[in-house]
């Protein structure tokens, strides 16, 4: 059941790279779980994290294929996450930056995902019940 | 009194400042607000018993220090090897503090 409580999550780390990630993809899940409202305004590297293209891939050094290695994308991830707020009511806003896209030419994203800047960011946090300002190192 | 919602997550032997984090956690505790300490990635590597001790004994009685079980699991520590004073939570937990009106959240 919806909260109608929001929590905007500001996300600049890249994919594969960091635990944050991981950890923030678990702290989305548990938000619409529990029927809040998650904003995400990925900055930076974090634009790269719902690219479609994303491929699972084999691991030729222990000769497993990519089915067997079940490599798990984070567009993948992402894309359960939205599917997740569809099915328990609650909305997910993801947000990426449109600079950071266009430095890095990450254009193809899964469904859902939007195009903003910085102004959606401070409407997200002027709106929202709390929100959580994640860094890099 | 304000409720801060502090939320470590870098490894203390890596960086030198999760000791000065716990050191405003302490501050604003000293100060009357009611200060909740959260531990996740590496930032649970202090939560062993006599790992960087001085760290949590200074938090003791005056603020809350959690850990994410999911955290301590990924590395082997056990809830039985846990320093005094630290309790195991969980996400779902830190989103509740997070949602709960007037939590002031800091990550680091």
């Amino acid at each position: 059941m919806a909260s109608g409580k929001t929590l905007t999550i500001s996300l600049m780390d890249p994919p594969y790279e960091s635990e944050t990630t991981t950890t923030v993809l678990r702290i989305i899940d548990a938000a619409l779980r529990r029927g809040h409202n998650v904003n995400v305004f990925a900055y930076e590297g974090a634009v790269a994290l719902p690219l479609k293209t994303q491929a699972a891939h084999p691991n030729p050094v222990k000769g497993t294929t990519a089915e067997e290695q079940h490599h798990p994308t984070t567009s993948g991830f992402i894309s359960a996450l939205f599917e997740a707020a569809r099915a328990g009511g609650a909305k997910l806003d993801w947000v990426n930056c449109g600079l950071c896209v266009d430095e890095r030419g990450a254009t193809d994203w899964i469904e859902g995902v939007r195009r903003g800047g910085p102004a959606d960011f401070v409407k997200m946090a002027q709106e929202s019940t709390n929100t959580l300002v994640i860094g890099t190192r | 009194m304000a409720h801060y919602l502090l939320i470590e997550s870098r490894d203390p032997y890596e960086y030198g400042d999760p000791a000065q984090f716990a050191d405003l956690a302490l501050d604003l505790a000293e100060a009357g607000n009611q200060v909740t300490f959260f531990l996740i990635q590496n930032g649970v590597l202090v939560t062993r018993k006599g790992a960087k001790a001085a760290t949590l004994e200074k938090l003791r009685n005056k603020v809350t220090v959690l850990a994410d079980e999911f955290s301590l699991r990924e590395r082997g520590i056990k809830p039985d090897r846990l320093a005094s004073g630290v309790r195991t939570s969980h996400v779902d937990q830190l989103v509740d503090m997070l949602m709960a009106d007037g939590c002031k959240a800091v990550w680091h």
